[in-house]
């Protein structure tokens, strides 16, 4: 009978994703309540080398293709590895990231191996044999709570929504490179991948996000956001609103299409707070609104708020920050 | 070149919180009093995704479909008076708040088929309701054929389809050989608004309705992968306080204050 749990892992820059060792960590209290292994599949370049990071993460098997022709993320070629991995683990649940790879990938071997699929999940509990997973739905203005009905269970967890657990560098665990055959049918294929230069601090990472929203009037409003930004060493983020009608660049936008933050300051000007922007940054540590509206979403949703007009407020707070920053 | 386009009716994205509601007995969503549903806005992109293929063509048919009751045909009416050639409702009892996206493409599969040519299948990359993105996938894998989630730009080239499909930090370019799906993402951009003209136009243009033995399928056949359990909206409590001072210097020496001691700056 089919047990345990099968993290599609991902490597991310020649490491393993972030997002793979929260995945593991959330197999881990799979398994632990269900039983079974956690095991983890890991494709693309470097993936042997990587086994061991995902066993000291709480791995008991690593399935691993090791290919380059598996590094960049092809559905065909990623489905005919993932389905390789699945008929040796034979596992009860397997889960993927939300990224758009892990996404793709857990979607469409939904559909191979004839089951189900809890899309897009932010929290889970076990029930006996059961999971039941809690998604966000309705632009994040209602949560689901839902469970498959078929076997496998399939589920695409959202990054940063679980603990990433320590590594133990004394756990052991098996490797077993899977020698997928390819196959020659390859009806898709990358041209070519334009991935934007990081420069200065990154959103997912930085301590500080200040984001601004609709209410900044126009692409100008950004300039005193990204001063204020500039002394508190803070990202600068936008909502969806801005980045559609284009005065921030798409890379910047948090929200449920956008991406997540979770940082220890979230600084929110002129953000009305939409559930899809709500989305992108539920994981804020404290939240500050500047806004000019006391009734919205965001100041109620804020710990700290200043209500007025962004173009005096945030030319102050800058200077006072300076100051105490000396 | 034959396109068919997924469409959905969904209550609208935009209804403010204080009208959203959600049944708890029935989980399903309560339409608001007085805001109309409207098109789900991936899927006003995916019709001008295929309205600006074939403009670039210069040829090419659109055939809109929808599952949905009666009044889902505004929506579809909407699409063609973007555009769109003809429209298929899918309505049958059976499916009446189907929450299930395994039904979803298993039904729009089949009437795909029933529809026959197809050499380009277009979709939202989810609906603005249930926020899944999962039927796409799987009328490719039913049909046995390419698919690419997520599009910013769709150029139609010989035999193949040219996806610039978007990443977290940039996009990527994919070719795929057609018939093939693609999904469109926001990053396409506006959709066309219907003119005058065009909306009385498109009261001519034809819309079949299908129920779902028309597509040889009965209520028991169809596939449901996944169970409801609870619908609700996330409790909100506000513990905010509000940064006072007789100036705005004040308040925000007042609010950096606050930071500095909890740490935060």
């Amino acid at each position: 009978m089919a047990e345990g749990i099968l993290v599609i892992g991902e490597i991310a820059e020649g490491q393993l994703a972030q997002v793979s060792g929260e995945l593991i960590g959330a197999a881990r209290q799979i398994a632990d309540a269900q039983g079974g292994l956690v095991n983890v599949a890991l494709f693309g370049e470097g993936a042997e080398g990587l086994a061991q990071e995902a066993i000291a993460l709480g791995a008991d098997l690593v399935y691993t293709e090791d290919n380059a022709a598996l590094s960049e993320y092809l559905p065909e070629r990623w489905l005919t590895a993932a389905q390789t991995a699945v008929d040796f683990a034979d596992p009860a649940v397997i889960i993927a990231s939300t990224t758009p790879a892990g996404r793709d990938l857990a979607t469409r071997l939904a559909f191979r191996l004839n089951t189900g699929l809890a899309q897009d999940v932010i929290e889970f509990e076990v029930q006996g044999d059961k999971v039941l997973w809690t998604r966000p739905c309705y632009g994040g203005a209602a949560r689901a709570v839902v469970s498959v009905n078929t076997s496998p269970v399939i589920a695409t967890i959202r990054a940063k929504t679980q603990e990433s657990p320590e590594a133990d560098a004394s756990r052991s665990g098996d490797t077993i490179p899977l020698g997928v055959e390819l196959g020659g049918d390859e009806r898709e294929k990358l041209v070519n991948k334009q991935i934007e230069e990081k420069e200065g601090i990154q959103l997912e990472e930085a301590a500080v996000v200040v984001s601004g929203g609709r209410g900044l009037g126009g692409p100008e409003g950004f300039q005193p956001l990204e001063e204020l930004a500039g002394v508190l060493g803070a990202a600068v983020g936008a909502s969806r609103a801005v980045c559609d009608l284009g005065w921030y660049p798409p890379s910047q936008q948090v929200g449920l299409t956008g991406k997540t933050v979770s940082p220890d300051l979230y600084i929110a000007v002129a953000i009305s707070g939409a559930s899809q922007h709500m989305s992108g940054m539920a994981g804020s540590k404290t939240v500050v609104a500047i806004n000019k509206d006391p009734e919205s979403n965001m100041v109620k949703t804020a710990r700290y708020a200043i209500i007025g007009d962004f173009k005096q407020v945030l030319p102050a707070l800058t200077q006072e920050i300076k100051r105490l920053k000396g | 070149m034959n396109m068919i386009v997924c469409v959905k009716q969904i209550p609208d994205p935009e209804t403010p919180a204080t009208a959203f509601r959600v049944d708890e007995a029935n989980k399903n969503v309560v339409a608001a009093q007085g805001i109309a549903p409207v098109i789900s806005p991936y899927d006003a992109q995916a019709v001008e995704a295929a309205l600006r293929i074939r403009d670039a063509q210069g040829e090419g048919k659109i055939t809109i479909i929808s599952i949905g009751a009666a009044g889902a045909r505004d929506v579809i009416k909407h699409a063609l008076a973007m555009g769109a050639d003809e429209g298929v409702l899918i309505d049958d009892p059976a499916l009446q708040n189907n929450a299930d996206p395994f039904v979803t493409a298993q039904v729009l599969t089949a009437a795909i088929q029933k529809l026959g040519e197809y050499d380009l299948i277009i979709c939202g990359r989810a609906a603005a309701d249930w926020d899944y993105g999962i039927a796409p996938s799987g009328i490719a894998e039913m049909l046995g054929i390419p698919c690419v989630t997520v599009a910013r730009k769709v150029e139609a080239k010989n035999g193949t389809v040219s996806v610039d499909k978007v990443l977290p930090d940039g996009f990527e370019t994919v070719e795929v050989q057609r018939p093939a799906v693609v999904t469109i993402s926001n990053e396409l951009g506006d959709p066309r608004y219907p003119q005058l003209r065009q909306i009385m136009a498109a009261a001519r243009k034809q819309v079949q309705n299908w129920t779902l033995a028309d597509l040889g399928l009965s209520a028991d056949q169809l596939n449901r992968r996944i169970t409801i359990e609870r619908l609700y909206i996330p409790a909100k409590q506000s513990n905010v306080e509000i940064i006072e001072g007789d100036t705005v210097e004040a308040q925000a020496a007042n609010l950096a204050r606050r930071l500095r001691e909890a740490k935060l700056i």
